[in-house]
Parts: structure tokens; sequence; C-alpha cells
């Protein structure tokens, strides 16, 4: 993991200072709520419906076991018993006082940790694939370069008040477990024929009320240029980007109405000024920082093969969890276990403080101190030995953490809603609790497959609806709740937006046109492999919506 | 005229108050002041406009409400979870925010 230095310990340290003045001075009323609201929103303090919110930046998803336990201790001390990990693979926390914020920020701080650029216009958490140094079709673990665009962003002078948020996501596999093609730049770490490292650049992806799959811009980049042609793509969207209207000002809408080979032509005219300039990596700096993410000393641990054949057979709850939450790890003797935050009729993403110190715990005796938070909510554990599997289980079944759903229809992605959100139109969390319990059964998942449901409570999206198998989205509609269902979305390698389907459905009807649409499709796939995704593409909205309209409103 | 209060977050912890016939910040909003004409309405717009001026409440508003039998409802979704809480069983033995306060 990477460890600060001298320099980033004082950056910090004199940010919490300086915010802990601001606080004592709007606290005081020196300092009035239209000069204090954009101090505070740099440094993670939103306000919501109930309270405070302070959003907790964890880069790239990556946490040491010492650093869960300072979440759990804040959750303990300044909040209500809990955390809410989001689909930006940080922790939000809903009821802190303002006037505890720079004592939050300090313990965060005496753990490496802050709350920079959670919020502002700004470049955000720099996200990437939750499985990074471990999965076994990664090329390359893209969090090195993930950490490089961190320290080159954080309180860049020139692109800390962008037209809008700016989010980087970075993935090292083929299969793309980042969703870079929705985010503003999207980075594909591979090698060329020659065995030399780069990217494939994304641009313009995003979602909010105007959903958009990024375009690629260079197939292959190379290392050396990364920072030198994001900067391009920086300076490029900071001067045309739109300042006139919120709505339009982030760099898709840019992209969209610029049209990428003229906006591609004017990146690489700016990058010609940069290339060999002193933003060139220089590869003895990228060295420097890989080998924080070097990993573990994983021994050959191969006596867990046996003996994790044996416990399956022995206990088939076990080998269900195993079969739907340890992803292949490039060692053989080892696996990435996925820690459900989504139980059954739970609420996606929250960790109680005793949770968050299990995970800890469990993290530091059998995975090498190292814990991820997933964009789609859920705790990872990269390096396990399968032959440590069973205690690992048996441990996160003590802590209500080893619901055998990853990538199934009860590990939903949504996003706080009006439950909390201060932007929210309607619930959230309430429709995905309905739907889990009504799947919540083990036999119906697994009979069902591979099926993403992703909620918003409204047109921002946070909960990844546009890019949910089925996406729903919540409206107010004459003063009642409404949720919109959208289906084909996707946020992997294929990316694609869901289409609406039709009109739509009240909260209580919501769950009903869920099961009407997964009957629908397991009553059309060609067999138990077809996924829903895949029998969607096959067969189009239509039969979907004669299931849910009827023919006579085919065409709504 | 429907009826109308006065609510905010207050300014050090962010909780969701609402003014009451005392002048004070109440967290409850059953203990609201209930205006029922637009002369109380203005009188609540001005006190909002105090009260945020004088750095003890932020983000004030005028929201709508009724009374059902005693009970004041505000009529958006919105207000009725501001003033109720989640609607979910958020925090497994969390005890409330007075519990915390008197413990």
């Amino acid at each position: 993991m990477y460890r600060y230095d001298e320099f980033d310990h004082a950056f910090v340290s004199a940010r919490v200072a300086q915010f802990r003045d601001q606080v004592e001075r709007r606290l005081s009323g020196a300092l009035a709520e239209d000069a204090f609201k954009p101090l505070r929103l740099m440094n993670g303090v939103y306000l919501q419906l109930h309270a405070y919110m302070l959003r907790v930046a964890i880069p790239y998803g990556t946490l040491s076991s010492r650093q869960m336990r300072m979440l759990a201790h804040i959750a303990r001390k300044y909040d209500r018993g809990y955390g809410h990990f989001t689909t930006r693979q940080n922790i939000q926390y809903n009821w802190p006082r303002l006037s505890d914020t720079p004592a939050i920020l300090d313990e965060l701080a005496s753990v490496e940790m802050h709350a920079l650029q959670t919020s502002g216009n700004c470049i955000r958490n720099v996200t990437a694939d939750h499985f990074a140094g471990a999965a076994a079709d990664e090329v390359a673990d893209p969090r090195p370069y993930a950490e490089i665009l961190r320290q080159w962003s954080s309180v860049h002078p020139e692109f800390s008040f962008l037209p809008r948020k700016f989010k980087i996501a970075v993935t090292g596999a083929e299969r793309d477990r980042a969703a870079i093609q929705v985010h503003d730049i999207g980075l594909h770490l591979k090698k060329n024929a020659a065995g030399d490292l780069g990217f494939a650049v994304y641009v313009g992806g995003g979602q909010g009320r105007t959903p958009l799959v990024a375009k690629k811009i260079r197939d292959f980049l190379p290392e050396e240029d990364l920072l030198s042609y994001t900067t391009a793509i920086m300076r490029v969207y900071n001067l045309h980007g739109r300042r006139d209207n919120k709505y339009k000002a982030r760099i898709k809408i840019l992209v969209h109405e610029t049209g990428i080979e003229e906006l591609t032509r004017q990146v690489e005219a700016e990058f010609v000024h940069l290339k060999d300039t002193e933003l060139k990596l220089p590869d003895a700096d990228v060295q420097a920082i890989a080998a924080y993410f070097a990993p573990p000393d994983l021994t050959e641990r191969p006596e867990g093969w046996a003996s994790l054949a044996a416990w399956k057979k022995a206990d088939p709850e076990f080998a269900r969890w195993v079969q739907q939450n340890v992803n292949p790890h490039k060692h053989p003797d080892y696996g990435s276990v996925t820690i459900s935050l989504k139980p059954i009729g739970g609420i996606p993403g929250d960790a109680t403080d005793v949770q968050m110190e299990a995970v800890a715990d469990i993290a530091e005796e059998y995975a090498f101190d190292e814990i991820r938070v997933s964009h789609e909510q859920n705790l990872v554990l990269p390096h396990v030995a399968l032959a440590d599997l069973e205690a690992v289980y048996r441990a996160l079944v003590a802590q209500g953490l080893a619901t055998a759903n990853a990538g199934l229809i009860t590990d939903i992605i949504a996003c706080p809603g009006l439950d909390y959100c201060a932007l929210a139109n309607a619930r959230s969390i309430t429709v995905a609790q309905d739907i889990s319990n009504r799947f919540g059964s083990a036999e119906r998942q697994a009979e069902i497959g591979e099926l993403k449901i992703k909620i918003s409570g409204c047109i921002n999206a946070c909960g990844h609806h546009h890019v949910g198998h089925i996406g729903l989205l919540g409206v107010e509609k004459k003063g009642a709740e409404l949720y919109q269902i959208t289906l084909g979305g996707s946020a992997d390698e294929n990316t694609s937006i869901g289409e609406i389907i039709g009109r739509g459905f009240e909260p209580e009807k919501v769950t009903d046109a869920v099961e009407t649409i997964v009957d629908t499709y397991l009553g059309l796939r060609l067999s138990q492999d077809e996924t829903f995704l895949d029998a969607y593409r096959r067969v189009g909205p239509q039969p979907f919506k004669d299931a849910l309209y009827g023919n006579a409103q085919a065409a709504a | 005229m429907v009826d109308k209060v006065l609510t905010a977050n207050r300014l050090a912890d962010g909780i969701s108050v609402w003014l009451n016939a005392a002048g004070a910040w109440t967290e409850s909003l059953q203990d609201a002041f209930v205006a029922r004409h637009a002369e109380a309405v203005t009188a609540l717009e001005a006190a909002g406009k105090q009260a945020f001026a004088d750095n003890k409440v932020v983000d004030v508003n005028v929201i709508e409400i009724e009374e059902v039998d005693g009970v004041l409802r505000p009529l958006r979704l919105r207000e009725r979870i501001r003033a109720e809480g989640p609607s979910i069983d958020y925090a497994a033995g969390y005890k409330g925010l007075h519990a915390e306060q008197t413990a």
C-alpha cells in the first residue's frame, strides 16, 4: 500500500488545521454560510436532510486494517455506529456534527486518510478495479497509476475550479470491473505487442441526467505520457467546458457537442506541447510508486485445494459462498473474497462499527492486512489462501457478512435516496430492501444467475441506474414516488445505457414489475447459461414491455 | 391557505429543527408553531432570515403541512422523512439522539 511521505503528512495536517480554523470561525459567526459552504465542501462536508454528511476518500478503494479500524472508531465515536460505502469506493458518515469534523479529520490524518476532493468541481477520488493486484485476468496493477494521478490531482492549482466535477477510473484487465466507460476519463492499462505498458484512453463517459458512454481517443498511450496526456485533456475541458449551465458542464457534454474527432484533435494538439515537459513520467518514479503496491509474499498453500473440496462437500452453504463470492487469483492457491454488504433485506453498502472491526481483524489474520471497497458497495479481501477460506467464512458468518450473492439479483447498488439525500426525489434503499426480500431465496437467485439491479433516487444517478441490467430511477410525480425502469444497461467492457421500458411504477408495485421482468427473462432465455443481459440484447425490450404493460400498451 | 411551519438545520450539528411558538428551535415537528394566515407566514420568514443571519441555523425553509387528528404532517414526503428520520432501520443498536446526549 502507498504510505504517506513527509510531504503528504505535512500537507494533510496543514489542511486539517486550516479547516479547524474555518469551522471555528463559522461557529463563532465570523464566517457566513455563503463563504463557508464551498470551504466545507472542499473538505467533504455536505449538509443533507437530517444532518451533515462527511464523505471520506478511500483512494482507489484500498484500505489497511488499521485504516478500517479508524473508520469503525469514527462511526462509533462521532456518528451513530455505522458508515455507508459508496459507488465511488468511499465511505460516508450520515450524522457527524460540524463542530466535530476537525477532530474527525485529525483522527483520519493519523492513519493517512482525509476527505479532500470528495466534493467540488475538482478531480475526485480516482477509482480502480477492486481486484487490482490480485485478479487472475489482470495485465498489471492499475493502482500505482491511480496513485500517481491522485498525487498529481491533489489541490492541482489549474484543476481545482473546473466547470464541474471530474472522475477518473483505471482498470488493468480486459474485464472492466471499474466501469471506466462511464467516467470522465477511463483508463484501461494494457500491454502493446512489444510488451510495453500503456493505456487505452476513454473520454466523456458519465451518467446523471445525460448518460453517455465514453469514446476511446487513444488505443495505446505510453505509460510515460499518462500525466501529460491527462493534462492535455483537462486543459481542453477547462478551457472549453461549459460554465454557463451546470447541467451541461461535464466533459461528456463537451465531447458530445464538439464531436470526438475535433476534441481528439484539440487534445493531441495540446499534448504536443506537454509531451516532453516535466510531466513525462520518469521510469524510476513509476517504479518507486509501484513498489508500494508490490504483492504480498504469497507462499505456496497447495493444501487448500483438498481442504476446500472437503469443506464444500460438507457444507452446501459454504460451497455456495465460495462459488459466488470468491474470485480467481493470480496465484492458484489464493482467491479474492467479496464480503457482501447486501444482506437479504438490508441496506446496500452499510456496515456497523462492529462489522468494520471484524473485517479489519479478518484481513489482518488471513488477508495480508488488505481490504478493498468495490464500486458495487461491497468489501473485498484481495488475497486469501484457499486453505483459509473456511475460517474466513466462519468469521464473516458470525458478523452477518457472508451473504453469498456477489453479482446476483440481491447484490443491488442503491444510493442513499430520499432517506438521507437533500437532492433525492424518491427513496432507493426501501426499494432495494423490498426486491432483496422478494428474491432472497438462495435457490431462486442461483436460478436467475447474474443480474445487476441499480437504483437511484434522482436523476443524478449516484446509484448507477443507467448501467443496471435492470435500472430503477425514483422520481417525484404529483407529490408521490414513482420508479422508472430501464433495461439493458451495463458498466463492463461492453458498456451500454439502459433503455426506458415504459411508464413508471408506484413504490408498492415496482417489485412486482421487477419480478415480471425476471420471470419474462426466465421464460425466454435459451439456456441457463444465457444471462439476463445477453437475453435482453438478443430479444430487445418488446417481450418485457408486453409482459409489463400488455400488448395493447406495448408501445408506451 | 395551506398551513405552514418554519424548518432549518442547526448550524453546529446539522440536525433538522422547527421553530416553536416561543421562538426556539425544536427537534420535533409536533412542537412547531403553525402559521395559518399570511401575516404569520411573513413572521416565520422574517424569523428564519434572522436566525440564519445570527448563525443559529442553515438551510431555512417554510414548508407546507396539514394537521390530521392533531398531528402535524408535512405535505411533501421529503419533509415527512426529515421530520420522522430515515424510513429504514438504519443503525442496529443505536439508541437515538436523545439517549446519546444524556448518556
